[in-house]
């Protein structure tokens, strides 16, 4: 089985901070690591490969020379390829030009069975590159895959998150999916793994590899204008039930009944 | 020192790895019970943690032995007793049967080791030979298709642990050094026991213990390595073995900088934060100064081993220097800390203790000086 999944550097967020005057994202000295639904992505791709031998994984990516370093530690954690797709033509994509890039590069990569993306990158949120991918390369596609249920073999039976609860999606292969934290939790590498990612080869596609003319990738081809960017608001408070202890049970009964918990 | 991207890649994941499954809820847990959890030894093992030397094909990682000390420091900055079962099956006591072992010995007990599925151990000192591990009494009888073990091993790291030891014994007491053997016993076998755990000041959650020997018969095929060469393998596995203290030591003494930096900011005495006061700040100074020149010297007796040298100098003196310097900024930390250093709510008192043994375990900074020394006048 052939096994594609897409990755993308971002800077860790946890330690990042939004300027509060020009509502940019204050980069530096920030390191930059997997992230971190891309890495469920690659668990669950990692875990299919042990369950069907034979498999391999390809990892594909795009951005900055810097994002081999990603790469490097997808491929320590057992993925068997990586591609990065980087050329100052890719520069200041917007998420539509983005994936027409990164779905270029997999028609590249060519026969794959399976398609595993993450639900959105911490620092855009914006979830729309996994959906984009499907799209251009004609495929169906799961989103917010919480469960991976069973492999048949010409379709996968999964659980789309939702709200209140998941529905149960069997989709047919090939198709993208794409991947919430809840689905596993991503392995280590192995210093094992670390020593053999070096002595492979990140392959660095541009755009002429991928043929694609500058119009269709980069800012060219990017219509999003940005207009502010911004931490989004916590969730509200939770709700604090008041009475006596039979009633604040009764009235917690009937909550979660009501969002099918019970 | 500037490492290689690959080298920065196994320090992060010894980090993370350190950092997310190390937590201080479970490190208070194994203070408590004196028990570590297996799920996070099979953690380890997943990572590669124990086999970081050992060659892909016997199971092992593939690796060296400056991924090892960084492991080990990694570790060890975060709790010094995981570390312990990181250094067994790469050092102690992997390191003899990788020196002597023969193929189908490597595969039957080091792969198993490598992977984390058997825990072996080391057993080297007696009651009254230590230091001078020569005058050991354990003795073995050939008897033909056997031979017959007596004896007692003590302060083995691991013992009452392990699936397997090697044992190191005289199989011709008249010839002193020269008449000891090393053997791979099975610790189920008959007239082969364990004495009761120590009762240790540091390094709670790794059972050291006596090894007792009583009539153990040792079929032929586990004599490791050839007769009467036994203290050759067990001083090589030393000289090598001595690495992963010296890592170790780096990595407490880095915790404890750590403590003393976050403490010194935090506690006001006279009006301002300690770390406002000179005395406090040359110590810090002095602290990370000797821990640098420590990082070096070990970093620089792996990276020696793994280009083929003669490494025995710089590991003993990487041993020597980092054990020393770990307690002396241990206890400065502590001192720092006032008070609070010496209540067992604070981190400190733990690194305190823990690092203590290090001057004396794996060769004494005695012993160290005695190598050094050695070297210089041979």
């Amino acid at each position: 089985m052939k096994i594609i999944v897409c990755a993308k550097q971002v800077p860790d967020t946890n330690i990042i901070k939004i300027d509060p005057v020009k509502g940019t994202l204050i980069r530096d000295g920030v390191p930059s690591i997997l992230n971190p639904d891309d890495a469920n992505a690659l668990e669950a791709a990692l875990e299919l490969k042990e369950q069907v031998p034979g498999s391999t994984v390809s990892v594909v990516s795009m951005g900055p020379p810097q994002a081999c370093a990603m790469l490097r530690e997808c491929m320590a954690m057992g993925a068997d390829n990586a591609y990065l797709l980087s050329s100052r033509a890719f520069g200041g994509a917007d998420t539509c030009a983005t994936s027409t890039t990164i779905a270029t590069g997999i028609k590249k990569i060519g026969d794959y069975d399976i398609i595993f993306a993450g639900r959105q990158a911490i620092d855009g949120d914006t979830a729309q590159v996994g959906p984009q991918v499907a799209l251009r390369l004609g495929l169906p596609e799961v989103t917010y895959v919480q469960k991976i249920r069973e492999f048949k073999e010409h379709s996968v039976v999964v659980e789309r998150q939702m709200e209140d609860g998941y529905e149960v999606v069997e989709v047919t292969t090939p198709c993208v999916l794409t991947c919430v934290k809840e689905l596993n939790t991503p392995r280590y590498m192995s210093i094992g793994g670390i020593e053999e990612a070096y002595n492979k080869e990140i392959t660095i596609w541009d755009e002429h590899d991928v043929q694609l003319d500058p119009s269709e990738c980069g800012l060219q081809a990017s219509p999003t204008q940005v207009m502010r960017s911004f931490t989004p608001a916590p969730k509200g408070k939770g709700e604090m039930l008041s009475g006596t202890v039979a009633e604040m049970a009764a009235t917690l009964v009937k909550k979660l009944d009501e969002k099918h918990a019970l | 020192m500037i490492f290689e991207e690959k080298y920065e890649l196994i320090r992060k994941l010894a980090r993370n790895f350190a950092e997310t499954e190390l937590t201080s809820d479970i490190l208070d847990q194994v203070e408590e019970t004196a028990v570590f959890p297996r799920e996070i030894l099979d953690k380890m093992a997943k990572a590669g943690f124990f086999g970081i030397k050992v060659p892909k094909e016997l199971g092992g990682q593939g690796s060296d032995h400056l991924a090892y000390v960084i492991v080990m420091e990694e570790i060890a900055r975060v709790s010094a007793v995981a570390s312990l079962y990181v250094s067994s099956p790469n050092s102690l006591a992997g390191g003899p049967i990788s020196l002597s072992g023969t193929e189908e010995q490597k595969k039957k007990y080091l792969t198993p080791c490598a992977t984390g599925e058997k825990i072996l151990c080391f057993a080297l000192t007696e009651p009254g030979a230590g230091s001078d591990a020569g005058s050991m009494t354990t003795t073995a009888v050939d008897c033909g298709d056997y031979y017959l073990l007596n004896g007692r091993k003590c302060f083995i790291t691991g013992a009452p642990l392990s699936d397997y030891a090697i044992v190191y014994a005289k199989t011709d007491p008249s010839k002193g050094t020269k008449g000891i053997s090393a053997f791979i016993v099975h610790m189920d076998w008959p007239g082969v026991s364990t004495g009761k755990p120590e009762n240790k000041m540091g390094l709670v959650g790794c059972a050291t213990s006596d090894i007792i020997l009583e009539d153990v018969k040792v079929p032929k095929e586990n004599l490791l390595g050839e007769l009467n060469k036994g203290f050759a393998n067990a001083m090589k596995t030393l000289d090598v073995g001595r690495m992963g203290v010296a890592a170790q030591s780096i990595g407490v003494a880095q915790a404890c900088l750590d403590e003393a930096v976050k403490y010194s900011k935090e506690r006001k005495q006279f009006g301002k934060p300690i770390c406002k006061f000179q005395n406090t700040q040359f110590t810090l100074a002095d602290m990370a100064t000797k821990l640098q020149a420590a990082k070096e010297l070990v970093y620089q007796a792996a990276i020696t081993k793994d280009k083929g040298g003669n490494s025995s100098m710089a590991a003993a003196m990487a041993k020597y220097y980092a054990a020393e310097i770990c307690n002396e900024i241990a206890a400065k930390a502590l001192q720092i800390h006032g008070g609070y250093g010496f209540i067992k709510d604070y981190r400190i008192q733990r690194l305190y203790r823990d690092c203590r043994v290090f001057t004396i375990y794996e060769g004494t900074s005695q012993v160290q000086q005695m190598v050094i020394a050695g070297q210089l006048l041979k």
